[in-house]
């Protein structure tokens, strides 16, 4: 049994049709890019598999592992492994990253039928992750995001990944505006966690990002729907020709 | 209740309780208007009496008191007596108002009277005062007659005047010169009666030049019939002093309050004052700070929580006499159920009131359709060398931040509890007692869930 099953999903803001029609698959332990132009519906669509509730689906379905993923409340999905690493992480003054990870971290296991975990592997742990993503300790005692640079948020979204271990990890456009070096230092974290029960959805606009993320299928989507795929050879071909010749084929289909 | 006939009878009621009990309010000359340095203290009273008279309950047609419905929460009627001597009997919950690991100097106010059974003041430096105003009358009369009904206007103000022409009992805190007291002082305000009672408390906190102190009052529910209590607090703070007060209510649902604070500030003087509301029927707090000399420090910190249908309605002025001083106010406030909340916070700069630095702030969060919020911050400058600013905004937790935190497992409650806590955090952060703080932060939580 695959770990997502997308059929024909649409869904919409509003009055405004964003996904007219997905279909994918991805299996345990698979990477898969996520690939198009701006307004093809790349972060409605990571959006709508964390349950955000401004989306409405007007048809078609979703099956995580073999249940009905639309059926679930945000914090359900996030209990059951879905995670998505924000395109733009929400700054919360006042609320400490400590805090909000114990806070986190303690619901999912209590959901696992497992006891909170004591203060002290709790600290060892959030140590080793943030390890992972070169991200200074001392941000620990800080408010969530808030203060933090683009690429402290952007690491922080890989470092709660690492903390809260899903099984599928939704990456909305984490290397939009990173520099070459905070870009490997995502991707090399990101690849750390690469397991053979975790799959990985990476949304990007640009192909650098899977130079270091090697995905095993690359999707484009134009207008709302996957419109082709292939291995990463396709993201090459991205690169070099640009996406015209994608949106004319869209529109021609 | 706005019917002028029955404001009439209202205010009727008042008057007669004053003369029946205009002998007892004139006894030996020893109450606290006796020792009023202006007028002698029949006379004083009477002329308060007088100018409430004057000015009526105050009822919604004031613009001061549009959103606080002065004549209603008084319609179920209250007994009007200048208290009884307080009874030694209060029920043992009544130590649940207390705070644990606060070792402070402790003061109970039993329905406005100074509780010397509750009370535990414990060692005092030299030369300090703590007791009740009455007892104030004998032992510190030069005091009083120096400071009492200097700050707080019962000319213009219809229940200050009340206030000061039944004022008998309350705090009184006096810090000489120089002395610092290093332990806080907790009083408590107990309403603790059998009968519907109408309590008017008069504190006295004085504090000469470089003194320093922190002082909590505490006006604590323990059940009981409902009380509507009329304080009235007048607080000194001397050069170079610095003064920090907390006012908590948490009198419960049937008691309801006004509270009028007159802060006087000479110069170089630190006033900073919290007033943290999270329950009561009706609760009205005027908070008045008159920093009236140069190079004065003035903070203003307010929270409140109502829930139920609990009415809270801060008013806040910050009158700039005098240059070089700086003001900064922060009221943040959650209203859930049918709660009711109104700011209304007045910075004003008199003309020779240069370079003033004057902030005031005011966020609410309303969790709910029928609670209600109005904020109304004012800025009235006559200064041109002056940096002040203001602001108020009203609305609800934000939607991107609940998704966050849910799209990391937590469920809707758990995620606004721990928005709301860090909102009300702002404030609980600057409490510098531990114990209250923590006493504080353990309502929040308990409020709003995690």
């Amino acid at each position: 049994m695959a770990l997502l099953e997308i059929n024909n999903l649409h869904a919409r803001i509003e009055e405004q049709n964003i996904l007219k029609g997905v279909d994918l698959t991805v299996g345990a332990g698979e990477v898969h890019a996520i690939m198009g132009p701006n307004g093809s519906g790349k972060s409605t669509f990571a959006a709508v598999l964390a349950g955000r509730e401004e989306f409405e689906v007007t048809d078609g379905d979703v099956l995580y592992e073999g249940n009905d993923l639309l059926d679930m409340e945000p914090d359900e999905r996030a209990l059951e492994g879905v995670f998505l690493a924000f395109q733009y992480p929400v700054e919360l003054p006042g609320v400490s990253m400590n805090n909000f990870l114990r806070q986190a971290l303690n619901q999912q296991r209590e959901h696992r039928g497992e006891e909170p975990l004591p203060a002290g592997a709790f600290l060892k742990r959030m140590r080793e992750c943030a390890a992972l993503v070169s991200l200074d300790p001392q941000l620990m005692s800080r408010s969530v995001n808030d203060g933090f640079s683009g690429g402290e948020k952007k690491r922080n979204e890989i470092f709660q990944l690492a903390m809260l271990e899903p099984r599928l990890a939704i990456l909305d456009e984490t290397d939009s505006g990173l520099d070459i070096d905070a870009l490997r230092i995502v991707a090399d974290g990101v690849n750390a966690l690469r397991r053979s029960d975790r799959s990985f959805v990476v949304i990007t606009h640009y192909q650098r990002l899977l130079n270091y993320i090697v995905p095993d299928v690359v999707h484009v989507m134009a207008d709302g729907r996957i419109v082709r795929s292939g291995d990463k050879s396709l993201a090459l071909e991205l690169e070099e020709k640009g996406y015209d010749w994608i949106r004319e084929e869209a529109v021609a289909a | 209740m706005s019917h002028p006939h029955a404001l009439a009878s209202l205010e009727a009621s008042f008057v007669d309780a004053f003369e029946a009990h205009a002998g007892l309010l004139a006894k030996n000359g020893t109450g606290p208007a006796e020792a009023l340095s202006f007028a002698a203290a029949p006379a004083l009273r009477r002329q308060a009496l007088n100018r409430f008279r004057d000015l009526g309950v105050p009822s919604r047609k004031n613009e001061a008191w549009k959103y606080t419905n002065i004549p209603e929460a008084l319609a179920a009627g209250f007994a009007v007596s200048p208290a009884d001597p307080p009874s030694d009997a209060l029920p043992a919950r009544w130590r649940d108002c207390l705070l644990p690991n606060l070792d402070a100097h402790l003061v109970v106010l039993v329905n406005g009277r100074f509780s010397s059974a509750h009370s535990m003041i414990g060692d005092l430096p030299e030369g300090v005062a703590i007791c009740g105003l009455e007892t104030a009358a004998t032992v510190r009369p030069d005091i009083l007659r120096r400071h009492l009904g200097r700050y707080a206007d019962w000319e213009t103000e219809s229940l200050t005047a009340l206030n000061t022409a039944f004022a008998r009992d309350g705090l009184f805190v006096y810090v000489p010169k120089g002395t610092v007291l290093e332990k806080p002082i907790y009083a408590l305000h107990l309403p603790a009666a059998n009968e519907r009672l109408f309590l008017q408390p008069r504190h006295l906190l004085v504090f000469e030049e470089n003194a320093q102190a922190r002082i909590v009052e505490r006006c604590c529910g323990l059940d009981g019939e409902a009380t509507f209590t009329n304080a009235v607090t007048e607080i000194f703070v001397g050069e170079r002093a610095v003064v920090e007060t907390y006012l908590v209510q948490d009198p419960g649902d049937e008691h309801s309050v006004v509270s009028t604070t007159h802060a006087y500030q000479e110069a170089a003087s630190t006033f900073s004052t919290a007033t943290i509301t999270l329950d009561g029927k009706v609760v009205r707090n005027n908070l008045n700070v008159l920093p009236n000399a140069p190079h004065c420090e003035t903070h203003l910190y307010g929270l409140f929580l109502p829930a139920g249908d609990t009415q809270v309605d801060n008013r806040t002025l910050v009158d700039h006499a005098k240059p070089d001083c700086v003001s900064n106010e922060l009221y943040k406030g959650v209203l859930n159920d049918r709660a009711s909340g109104v700011f209304n916070g007045k910075v004003f700069v008199r003309q020779d009131a240069q370079r003033i630095n004057a902030f005031q702030e005011n966020k609410t969060i309303v969790l709910n359709n029928e609670a209600t919020m109005n904020a109304k911050p004012e800025l009235e400058i006559y200064a041109d060398d002056v940096k002040c600013s203001h602001g108020a905004t009203t609305g609800q937790l934000d939607p991107e931040a609940l998704f966050y935190l849910r799209s990391r497992g937590m469920s809707k409650r758990q995620a606004q509890g721990l928005l709301l806590h860090a909102f009300a955090g702002d404030i609980l952060e600057r409490i510098s007692i531990e114990p209250l703080r923590e006493m504080l932060d353990e309502r929040v939580t308990r409020l709003f869930g995690e």
